[in-house]
């Protein structure tokens, strides 16, 4: 396998691994700090002991979160050489809101939370939990434009003199951070944390009620892990629609191998599984009009007219024109100082075609399809374990609030079953999302394969097992301390 | 605002983030001392809870610093992170490490022992400041890449920069000049550490042996210091002419000093502070030796960037093909988003004094060992 391969798979394994650690950190961030803030109000030592036993879990899983991160943010540059000078100065100004906003007031109140009680004031310490939480949830809209960006890169300018994708207005700006990829892919992030965090809690709970210890801690956090959850459930299905809805618009190649579309149409069918069709749901759910016109693999290769009547070029197109955008780069860099004339016209062909320059890096148009299996299956895991996470927190949550859990060991055994199951529907969620916009970067701007850095396939691969093995080693170490902190149980008196 | 302004400014503040940087390092210099065989395991632990609660705003600095360059001058983070790969991975596995050790290493489920995630603290503390020592080093020696922007319309080999050697910055290591950074970096961080269980613990066996630390490390840190500046004024520097060219000017480092007095002062002012704070400490009694110390570092790290950047010089110079050297002007982001940014970055004040308030609030009482043994929340 070649250096391309290896770094995609490296960078694919540094972001499961860290969205392994992220969710539970965006989740139990919002459970304890609803449990420290009925602590404050209620003044029951009983709450400050059931927030304080999910801050020790939350600690664990926070470094090891923090350690997959660094390497991430710093794989951008290590690995995707070519693509950080392509994007810095579109990333620029999101990273830097994030770095001074978010990353610090993590690393500070983080580090009150956890050493602070009985240091600082109750109301500061309370604050302070609110904040840690609250640092997590903006660095992750800042990461997310970034991302959102990569997947609909609206607001830029290429630029031939510097080679790269530039922001030169405050229109552009306003543009890439309100871009509505960005903002439900945020909502979408965010509130699936909260379901892995209610799930989490629920599961957890459930084997405390299971063991028989504990229960009133494990009652009252169940209500709040399954109400935390059950938000985040509903929200994660309103800003999936209108995922769904963008990835129709700006990346239909994403929404036809999710569906495993060969050829579209009007009126189209959505799978729910190969075989089992539900008529018309497809141009639903993609363009929420029944008549909608849903392009297929075989159409985007092809070429189409889309739902605003617009034209859209067969991707052979796309690649002859941009290798004329890359060509005309060539020429106009060639010749800017010895002929101006011939550079300018140079630059008017540049111009041109460049919204194609991505597709001249291409060998062939098939290049542009993705491994339609992977998203296939990837995207119905998702939306089946979604469904079932829901319906798991509605049952637990209800019975709780009835008070009815008693005795129901089956429940718990599914409880408990559903917290591996949260992690998989969120990892098959980053799968629909990444490997669905192969083989881009930056969709339709630049390919992975001119995305790299000149180093040999040996190197990334030596990394890529030297990062496998040190964030396999964090993961058992931490499952492990994690058990043995949920075996030891809360230090309420009712045990 | 001007352009020339913003790249001037954002280059400042990378250095304010350097000098911060090596300034929080402290954490990595105090973790060196847990090797020391007089301290008890008790004692140890005292140090560890003590650096235990700063790790993360240096850990942050760290992302920070490295997402400024990203930001304000993207080539440097494509080509020499892309290009001197092993030593930016090398560092960051020491860092990786850092983070996960503190919370690791007093669970019995660690799986490898408690002593074996001291060891990782210890070999972060180590391999960090010298190798980040020795990567700013190279600012001033050179480094072997290229830069050819018109590589991207080549479907045969599209990277805009390239490495030279397979060495991918290893070879750093072998960069005496540069590597007499790294060391006078690593003992620097060793003595801030110090300075700072100083401070912040109170046990006077380990006081004590803090003390006869900074005693030990002083002179070999002149050495190394005294040794990489005298070579730095007498070696020829990049400089960089209006239209971009690069070029070896002789005396170039010291003509930068020269002709940029306010950077002079800052950085004799810096290297007073750090003396200051230093001998004190180490030969009398005073307990307050980091706040100098500390100071005294920013400013000084920051007259290096200074003298790496500003008058006309290539911060990261190549020395396989010299045009294709980075400068402030060549090698940042656009206009607009240098301005976006300088916006944002008037918040910095603001979330210093949040980050020195929360900490005035923690830091009112000083570590003791029947803290070690009460508090819930410890490592």
């Amino acid at each position: 396998m070649d250096v391309i391969v290896w770094s995609r798979i490296q960078f694919a394994m540094t972001a499961a691994y860290h969205w392994l650690f992220v969710p539970l950190t965006l989740g139990l961030a919002l459970v304890m700090a609803v449990m420290e803030t009925i602590y404050v109000i209620k003044k029951d030592d009983f709450w400050k002991k059931t927030a304080q036993f999910w801050m020790k879990i939350f600690a664990v899983n926070f470094a090891v979160g923090i350690a997959t991160g660094i390497i991430l943010e710093f794989e951008f540059g290590t690995n995707w050489s070519n693509y950080s000078w392509f994007v810095g100065d579109m990333f620029g100004a999101p990273l830097a809101i994030e770095g001074i906003l978010a990353f610090f007031m993590e690393a500070t109140f983080f580090a009150v939370m956890f050493f602070g009680w009985g240091k600082v004031g109750k109301r500061f310490h309370l604050v302070s939990t609110w904040l840690t939480g609250i640092g997590a949830t903006i660095s992750a809209y800042w990461i997310l434009v970034a991302n959102g960006w990569m997947q609909n890169p609206v607001g830029t300018t290429f630029n031939p003199e510097t080679v790269r994708s530039e922001m030169a207005s405050a229109a552009a700006f306003w543009e890439v951070i309100s871009n509505p990829v960005a903002v439900s892919k945020f909502f979408h992030s965010i509130t699936s944390g909260w379901v892995t965090g209610g799930v989490f809690v629920v599961g957890v709970s459930c084997w405390f009620l299971l063991h028989k210890r504990q229960q009133e801690f494990a009652r009252k956090s169940i209500l709040i892990g399954s109400i935390v959850g059950l938000v985040g459930s509903v929200a994660v299905m309103l800003s999936g629609d209108s995922s769904g809805i963008h990835a129709a618009e700006f990346q239909p190649m994403k929404l036809a191998a999710a569906e495993g579309l060969e050829d579209g149409g009007s009126r189209a069918a959505f799978t729910i599984v190969p075989g089992v069709k539900v008529p018309g749901m497809l141009s639903i759910l993609a363009t929420h009009d029944i008549d909608g016109f849903v392009p297929g693999i075989n159409d985007i290769l092809k070429g189409y007219t889309d739902n605003d009547g617009n034209v859209i070029p067969s991707v052979a197109e796309k690649m002859q024109r941009g290798r004329t955008a890359l060509d005309a780069l060539a020429a106009y860099r060639t010749l800017k100082d010895t002929d101006p004339e011939a550079a300018a016209a140079a630059r008017a062909l540049l111009d041109e075609n460049v919204q194609y320059m991505g597709y001249g890096h291409l060998e062939k148009p098939e290049d542009v399809i993705p491994p339609v299996g992977v998203v296939f299956w990837a995207f119905r895991l998702m939306i089946g374990l979604g469904m079932l996470m829901l319906l798991e927190l509605l049952v637990v949550g209800w019975l709780g609030w009835k008070d009815k859990l008693a005795g129901k060991r089956w429940l718990f055994f599914i409880a408990i079953a559903c917290i591996p199951l949260v992690y998989i529907c969120g990892q098959a969620g980053w799968i629909v999302a990444e490997v669905g916009r192969q083989p881009w970067t930056i969709q339709g701007l630049l390919p992975v394969n001119v995305a790299i850095s000149s180093l040999s396939a040996g190197a990334v691969k030596t990394t890529f097992f030297l990062f496998l093995a040190i964030f396999s080693l964090f993961l058992i170490i931490e499952i492990r301390i994690m058990v043995g902190a949920i075996k030891k149980g809360p230090e309420t008196p009712n045990e | 605002m001007s352009y020339t302004f913003l790249q001037n400014y954002w280059w400042f503040l990378i250095a304010l983030l350097g000098g911060l940087l090596v300034f929080l390092m402290f954490v990595q210099g105090a973790n060196l001392h847990l090797g020391n065989r007089k301290l008890s395991d008790l004692q140890k632990r005292m140090i560890l809870n003590s650096t235990g609660r700063k790790w993360e705003l240096t850990f942050t600095t760290l992302v920070t610093f490295g997402g400024a360059f990203f930001a304000s001058f993207p080539l440097f983070y494509s080509t020499s992170f892309g290009g001197a790969y092993w030593v930016w991975v090398l560092i960051l596995i020491t860092f990786v490490f850092q983070a996960v050790s503190y919370e690791f290493q007093n669970k019995k489920e660690n799986l490898i022992g408690s002593q074996a995630f001291r060891v990782f603290l210890m070999a972060n503390g180590l391999l960090a400041p010298l190798l980040i020592g020795t990567a700013v080093g190279t600012f001033f020696t050179g480094s072997d890449f290229t830069v050819n922007k018109i590589a991207i319309t080549d479907p045969s080999g599209p990277v805009i920069s390239t490495w030279g050697n397979g060495w991918h910055g290893l070879e750093a290591l072998g960069n005496w000049h540069a590597l007499l950074l790294g060391a006078a970096v690593l003992l620097l961080t060793a003595i801030l550490g110090a300075l700072y269980v100083i401070n912040n613990v109170e046990d006077t066996t380990i006081i004590r042996e803090m003390r006869r630390c900074i005693r030990v490390s002083i002179i070999p840190f002149l050495v190394f210091f005294l040794a990489w500046l005298t070579f730095l004024l007498m070696r020829p520097g990049f400089a960089v002419d209006e239209t971009g060219a690069v070029s070896l000017v002789t005396g170039k480092y010291l003509s930068n000093f020269l002709q940029m007095p306010v950077v002079l002062i800052l950085f004799l002012a810096g290297v007073i502070l750090v003396l200051a704070g230093i001998l004190p400490s180490g030969f009398g009694q005073s307990r307050k030796g980091i706040w100098f110390a500390g100071v005294g570092t920013v400013l000084t790290v920051m007259a290096i960037f200074f003298v790496a950047g500003y008058n006309g010089t290539a911060y990261y110079p190549s020395c396989t093909d010299l045009q294709s050297s980075l400068t402030i002007r060549n090698s940042s982001s656009s206009p607009f988003t240098l301005q976006v940014m300088f916006w944002v970055s008037l918040l910095i004040p603001f979330v210093v004094a949040y980050i020195a308030y929360a900490w005035h609030q923690m830091d009112k009482k000083k570590i003791t060992d029947s803290e070690i043994s009460s508090t819930e929340h410890k490592y």
